[in-house]
């Protein structure tokens, strides 16, 4: 008990000294870095269970994309479960000249079951939070209700009309709450609520149409199950049931995604303040040496020792990560704010649990990298009392820093969430960190050939970091990955995502539209004519569902992976053509000739194909308004989806679908200064869906720049990390540097000789974080264009400017700063001192 | 005979045939060869010789800092290399204090703490009491709070002492105490230490280049060669 005592007040007066500052801050630094994406994740996790049921709108959901078959609601009814239909599609709604896609969603008397529609009758602009009301029931025949996005979009306030499909419609108020609205990634779409009743008279659902319907159910939670475990059996493909643990798959795999890249990007910090931490501890230890040997000398055993710096430690590391995570707490809050768009709710507070995990994470970083030093500080013989050169206990030790890293990998394999990832995010670090030092070790020998130009103070400041160039280097990588993580996301938020819009050769089409009807197509060609436009290529697609790959039933189980899931859920776009389309590649097998025998045969897009697990020569079976169609895959495609023409995942060889039931989609250019056209379009031709390219790449970029905005906040975090090395190295040097200048002034070096010299040791420093970090940004962003954006990437000399002039400003300054009070010793005590 | 006789007579320290070798590579250097020493309590030897002649490992070996090839020491009465490395710490917390010739002092605590450290390292409550007490007797009543680097030579000299007679040692060794120290300071801590020793009945055993020092013991031991010639 008493050790603990004693062991608090060394902390005390530890602290006091100023022995403990780096590893406190490095500590929080990593902490808060893992906290702030932890407590971000977590409020968005709780936003979902918690509100899960509000997000249905029911207890339990019945999803198909065809008229769901009445046996689900009439076994409802026996169980006296409430029951309530939506049928939600897109189309295009229109005022006067306004048009824009929305999300029409057409409820039956009863909806919402569960979580309520909050409404407003005016939304001036004066107001910008809306006095809401709950509402009663459902818009009456003849209205709807609409959401902000639409009323902004279409320049519409309550009152007044509206077009959906064949019908006008009254705006009667505005939706300010609804269910299946409040957490959601990228709600691209305006809505507008109906009732079930006028969705004939718009005339919108025809074949082919993209539509889900919703059978929402209520009740006695014992009902609810029974239901549940009856409709599994009734399931047909296309059908699948959703309750409030399994509400919002994609959101919550989106999250997942989301949540595992920000905490490896907070890694980066981690790894980054491990290496503040060793220095630290490594200083800590040497400074402690003298320390252990009188208290030895006085009395204490090993185990008094050993447990008095174990406390120490583990105090110290509660403490500093304890502050970590409140600083976590704070800045997550601005995370939050950065993905606002993206996020669209209200958090509720997060749990502690991310606060424990940061905790845990604190002391395995601190533990990992202080407890084989801290053994061997036990170990310290008394005898050094009277022998300094006694008892150097090998503080630099492979196996201390070994243990260090195997604490750092555990900590990314648990990031991760999976062995194969954290072991690979690992090695890719460790090989980026070598690649590094041999970059900096050849740029050091470089400038060593150069030793004899140039002043005075350049050659001292390359002494000194050739005399320490290990720890030069730590210092450079450490600063320069925090650097290249800015960089890079600066790049994509600008120069790439500027070069991928520019790419697009003029003319790229950049309207679709979706859902032409065969008996439309001589009406539209005429439209087109008349407007001196050019006829748009109008291919052909049958929507089936795929149901059997060879002649084996395809089944979705809980572990099927999400994408695969997403794609066998939904139909498939079915087209068909006689040649390959120019911005199509076969890869595998080969396109069918007219002179080949006929045969059911399909070419099927690579990616695809990989994902749902098929390959050349299998069978697949689709299920096309209920009948079965069978095709042998010949061929594998790679198609280039930036040239923004209309493709299709699966093309079969013509003379095969003709007979079921048809429609049509087209892309086309339509020049900015023709608009206008749109609209007559949408009011001819009101089934149509058109897809303004445009406006969903911005959608995109909005997104990108907002994530990014998010990363680069993360890494933030690694580049206080790299400054807290470069301070723990200055001040691990701090002795030298002390004795240093007061030889030199002894010798009669000027105090601005000095400080010339060091700050050409940090300047040559900061030029390799510079380096470090446009090299790697350099190549990063390489790929990152090659491989995620598909333009050819374009050198930007920007990069290495800022780079170089970010590292030697920044290090520099930050360097002096650091070395401030080494020359505020008079020589002479310095000397009597080291004596 | 009288009770202080028996005292007196009783071998506080006692040095069996202590030799200490050490490997330097191809050969062994014998440090120490065949010590023999008995001191009794109360007695203050000075043990002097020029450098290299094994003063120092005499010291350590006798408080049990080091470990001999050969031969045995009793502190006490207590064979201290049959205890082990712990034991032998928590015997010196006992029986020993320390003073060095570079004071030895901890930089990150201040006077008081310095000197509470060893009651602390011994589970004595109220150490703070009888630290400040002795620091007040060293004449550094002023100075609790300072840190070695706010104090002169001297005056850390002086903490080190406290630090030394704090926890009621039977034996003080020093390696050098005026070492660092010019005449007058170093004849003021002389003179300190030999107050303390007289007012507490502590056996002195010191390791001095410093004939002022030396004259002042009960008891000179002159090494060379790694023997005691005197």
């Amino acid at each position: 008990m008493y050790l603990s005592r004693l062991s608090l007040r060394m902390l005390r007066r530890d602290w006091r000294a100023g022995e403990l500052r780096i590893l406190v801050l490095a500590l929080m630094i990593a902490v808060s870095s893992i906290t702030t994406v932890g407590f971000f994740a977590d409020r968005v996790q709780l936003a979902l269970s918690r509100e899960s049921n509000r997000l249905l709108g029911a207890d339990l959901l019945i999803i198909g994309d065809r008229p769901l078959p009445a046996h689900y609601a009439d076994k409802a009814e026996q169980l006296e479960l409430m029951t309530a239909t939506l049928i939600k599609f897109p189309s295009m709604t229109s005022k006067e000249e306004n048009n824009l896609l929305a999300e029409i969603r057409a409820v039956s008397p009863g909806y919402p079951l569960r979580g309520e529609l909050r409404l407003a009758d005016d939304a001036s602009e004066t107001i910008t939070e809306p006095v809401t009301r709950g509402a009663q029931g459902i818009p009456s025949p003849g209205t709807v209700w609409i959401d902000e996005k639409l009323m902004a979009g279409l320049d519409i306030m309550p009152g007044e009309e509206l077009a959906v499909g064949a019908t006008q419609m009254t705006v009667a108020a505005l939706v300010t709450r609804e269910p299946d609205y409040s957490v959601g990634f990228i709600n691209l779409g305006p809505r507008l609520l109906m009732n079930a009743a006028d969705l004939a008279a718009t005339d919108l659902i025809q074949p082919g149409s993209r539509v889900t319907y919703q059978l929402l159910l209520a009740g006695e939670e014992e009902r609810i199950a029974e239901f549940r475990s009856w409709a599994q059996t009734q399931l047909v493909p296309g059908q699948r049931i959703e309750g409030i643990r399994d509400a919002r798959p994609e959101i919550r795999s989106a999250l997942e995604r989301a949540e595992k890249f920000l905490s490896l990007a907070a890694l980066a910090s981690v790894v980054v303040a491990a290496a503040a931490v060793a220095l630290a501890v490594r200083r800590f230890i040497q400074r402690h040496l003298d320390g252990c040997a009188i208290m030895r000398c006085l009395g204490a055993s090993q185990s008094t020792i050993l447990r008095l710096y174990l406390y120490h430690f583990a105090t110290l590391g509660l403490l500093a990560s304890g502050l970590g995570c409140l600083l976590g707490f704070v800045a997550q809050e601005f995370l939050s704010r950065w993905l606002a768009g993206i996020v669209e709710t209200s958090l509720p507070l997060p749990s502690g649990l991310p606060a424990v995990h940061g905790l845990l994470s604190g002391m395995v970083l601190l533990l990992g990298f202080s407890l084989p030093p801290l053994l061997n500080l036990r170990r310290v013989p008394a005898l050094r009392v009277l022998r300094r050169d006694s008892g150097m206990t090998n503080l630099h030790g492979l196996a201390g820093y070994a243990f260090g890293l195997l604490a750092l990998s555990l900590l990314f394999i648990w990031e991760a969430g999976e062995l194969r990832l954290g072991v690979m995010v690992m090695l890719g670090f460790l090989a980026a960190v070598a690649v590094f030092a041999l970059l900096g070790w050849v740029v050091i020998k470089l400038l060593l050939l150069m030793r004899q130009q140039g002043a005075n103070a350049w050659r001292y400041g390359l002494a000194n970091i050739r005399r320490r160039t290990i720890a030069s280097l730590v210092q450079a990588i450490a600063l320069g990955l925090g650097l290249m993580a800015m960089l890079v996301l600066t790049l994509i938020q600008g120069d790439l995502l500027k070069d991928w819009r520019t790419s697009l050769p003029p003319n790229t089409p950049n309207r679709f539209l979706i859902n032409i009807q065969p008996d439309q197509l001589q009406s539209l060609a005429e439209f087109f004519a008349q407007r001196d436009m050019r006829q748009p290529d109008l291919n052909p697609m049958v929507r089936g569902r795929l149901v059997a790959i060879n002649e084996q039933p395809v089944r979705i189980s809980d572990d099927t992976e999400t994408r695969k899931k997403q794609l066998l859920n939904r139909e498939f776009n079915l087209s068909w053509a006689d040649e390959l389309q120019a911005d199509n590649e076969i890869v595998a097998g080969r396109w069918w000739q007219s002179e080949d025998a006929l045969a059911n045969e399909l070419s099927i897009e690579e990616e695809i194909a990989e994902t749902i697990g098929v390959k050349l020569g299998d069978q697949v079976t689709f299920d096309i308004a209920g009948s079965l169609f069978s095709a042998t895959i010949t061929s594998l495609r790679k198609v280039d989806w930036d040239t923004f023409r209309v493709n299709f995942f699966v093309v079969v060889r013509p003379g095969q679908l003709e007979a079921y039931p048809i429609n049509y989609v087209t892309s086309f250019y339509l020049p900015p200064s023709q608009t206008g056209i749109m609209h007559e379009l949408v009011r001819n031709f009101p089934n149509l869906l058109v897809i303004d390219v445009a406006a969903v790449i911005e959608q995109v970029q909005k997104m990108i720049a907002q994530v990014s905005s998010a990363i680069e906040f993360v890494f933030v975090f690694t580049l206080l990390a790299g400054f807290i090395v470069l301070y723990a190295a200055i001040t691990a040097t701090q002795d030298e540097r002390i004795y240093e200048a007061a030889i030199f002034r002894t010798l009669g070096a000027k105090r601005r000789q000095l400080i010339r010299a060091w700050a050409a040791e940090f300047a040559i420093l900061g030029g390799l974080v510079g380096i470090f970090a446009s090299a790697g940004a350099t190549v990063l962003g390489h790929v990152i264009a090659k491989y995620a954006l598909h333009v050819s990437y374009t050198f930007t000399p920007w990069i290495w400017l800022a780079g170089i002039l970010i590292g030697v400003i920044g290090v520099t300054i930050a360097g002096l700063l650091g070395t401030r009070s080494t020359l505020t010793h008079p020589p002479l005590w310095t000397l009597r001192r080291i004596g | 005979m009288t009770n202080r006789a028996v005292q007196q007579a009783y071998h506080i320290v006692r040095a069996n045939a202590l030799t200490k070798q050490v490997n330097t590579g191809d050969n062994q250097l014998t440090i120490l060869q065949d010590i023999n020493l008995e001191v009794n309590a109360g007695e203050s030897i000075a043990i002097v010789g020029a450098s290299g002649s094994g003063k120092s490992t005499l010291l350590g070996l006798l408080a049990g800092l080091d470990v001999p090839t050969s031969g045995h020491v009793y502190l006490d009465g207590e064979d201290i290399f049959l205890l082990d490395e712990d034991e032998r710490a928590a015997l010196r917390s006992r029986l020993l204090g320390f003073m060095f010739q570079s004071f030895q002092l901890l930089p990150a605590l201040t006077a008081i703490e310095n000197v509470m450290l060893p009651l602390e390292l011994a589970g004595v409550n109220d150490a703070r009491r009888s630290a400040q007490a002795l620091l007040e007797r060293v004449g550094l009543g002023m100075r609790l709070k300072h840190y070695p680097r706010q104090l002169s030579g001297g005056e850390q000299q002086r903490v080190a002492i406290a630090r030394a007679f704090v926890t009621q040692p039977k034996m003080l060794f020093a390696d050098e105490p005026t070492g660092n120290l010019d005449f007058a300071t170093g004849a003021q801590i002389i003179e300190l230490m030999f107050e303390l020793n007289r007012e507490r009945g502590t056996t002195l055993l010191l390791v001095t280049h410093d004939e002022a020092l030396s004259n002042r013991c009960s008891r000179r031991i002159r090494m060379a060669s790694g023997r005691i010639v005197d």
